[in-house]
């Protein structure tokens, strides 16, 4: 049955695509080494974001938190920001978000087509700005509902409950999990329910390395960890730079067809390294990893064509994940 | 035995201005104290009263966080690159 009562009951239940070009080709009598997406684009507002804004507004309506035309403040550096902007929209809610002013252009259009107000905070600060000036603004109106990605256990629940189960279901024969790292919500809810059902499983975080302009001035002693994350969920974590995300965003593109934002390529980057070390080694794999987003909001970057060069040039001093 | 460490801009001060330095060291510990000989400072930048690696620093072995390779005892080899930086977050 592909009929539903409203936008928001088609959240999550993504495809799993195999990825035949894109994987290692074992030698022959070798176990196979498989490749699989997850899209995330698929979802109502085109990012794995719908899942953990449904699930935490569903919450905080439960919790008695959030009545019909409270407001919502979130800090966000886009994706989080849309699919908050559509559930509180349905839901009749308004929304202000706190967004880095270095983030791509569609993402600010988006916002406001959905009705959302934008708070900025200074680029030098990025999400780690964002968050401190969010926690400032939920402070002067304390009758503002500031949900909390960072920190907010619905986030990961989402993923527990969903993306994790699906995933098992549709590859029951899943080996690693491969996904970004930014609120950590997805590895953690998706990592935590594997590990329970497949103990040996490896869950592999990808975080992106910005330009050198990002973290710039960035004082070490004022950084911030998100509250949800916790380590001993993941196996191994992957810091993958804007060159390596370019080059294997634009791989998925020409090899198996997929038009994907610049954070799954770097989350491809990791996959593809952990697929060539169990064909070195032999084993059998079946590497799923996570689409977060389609390319489309990053096309005023101009990173899809030119050379490699160009495009990390045109993307130092963004927020591309 | 030639290491190379990546510095981000918050930390230049204790190199000179350097992006990158070389230094040497079988473990990410002896790294560490073998860079402060050259560049005093920046080793207590990095690691805590206690002795571990600060909360809000990340280090990356040829791209790969080292709190997943042993952390201070994760062993490296001639030729690997060191990357530091600020903890950022993302969402």
């Amino acid at each position: 049955m592909a009929r539903f009562e409203s936008v928001l009951e088609v959240v999550g239940d993504t495809p799993l695509v195999g990825l035949p070009r894109l994987s290692p080709t074992a030698a022959p009598g070798a176990p196979p080494v498989r490749l699989w997406a997850k899209l995330e684009d698929r979802n109502p507002t085109g990012s794995v974001k719908d899942r953990a804004a449904l699930w935490m507004v569903r919450a905080a309506e439960r919790a008695g938190r959030l009545r019909p035309g409270d407001t919502i403040l979130e800090p966000t550096s886009g994706n989080t920001g849309i699919a908050l902007a559509m559930v509180a929209k349905l839901r009749g809610y308004r929304l202000v978000c706190v967004m880095p002013e270095n983030v791509s252009a569609e993402r600010t259009q988006l916002l406001r087509m959905y009705g959302a107000e934008i708070i900025t905070s200074p680029a030098a600060g990025g999400s780690n700005m964002a968050v401190a000036q969010a926690k400032q603004i939920a402070a002067e109106h304390p009758d503002w509902v500031m949900l909390f990605q960072y920190g907010n256990e619905a986030n990961a629940r989402a993923h527990y409950e969903t993306t994790g189960p699906e995933l098992l279901r549709d590859l029951p024969t899943i080996t690693h999990f491969v996904a970004g790292l930014g609120t950590t919500g997805t590895l953690m809810g998706t990592g935590r329910y594997l590990r329970e059902k497949v103990p040996e499983i490896e869950i592999v975080a990808a975080e992106p390395r910005y330009g050198e302009q990002v973290y710039g001035l960035r004082n070490i002693d004022e950084g911030y960890v998100p509250e949800l994350y916790d380590a001993s969920v993941l196996s191994r974590r992957f810091s993958v730079g804007t060159r390596d995300a370019v080059l294997r965003t634009r791989q998925l593109v020409e090899v198996e067809g997929l038009f994907v934002g610049f954070s799954t390529g770097a989350v491809a980057h990791a996959a593809l390294a952990v697929a060539h070390e169990a064909l070195k080694a032999g084993r059998r794999a079946d590497v799923a990893f996570l689409v977060a987003d389609a390319g489309w909001k990053y096309l005023s970057t101009g990173a899809y064509g030119g050379t490699l060069s160009d495009a990390e040039e045109a993307l130092e001093g963004q927020l591309w994940a | 035995m030639a290491i190379e460490v990546r510095i981000p801009t918050i930390l230049r001060q204790y190199t000179g201005g350097a992006k990158a330095v070389e230094g040497a060291g079988d473990t990410l510990a002896d790294l560490l104290t073998n860079l402060d000989t050259a560049h005093p400072g920046l080793r207590a930048r990095l690691i805590t009263a206690e002795g571990g690696l600060h909360r809000f620093v990340n280090v990356y072995v040829n791209d790969e966080d080292v709190r997943f390779l042993g952390a201070l005892d994760a062993k490296l080899d001639d030729g690997d690159t060191v990357t530091i930086l600020p903890a950022v977050a993302g969402g």
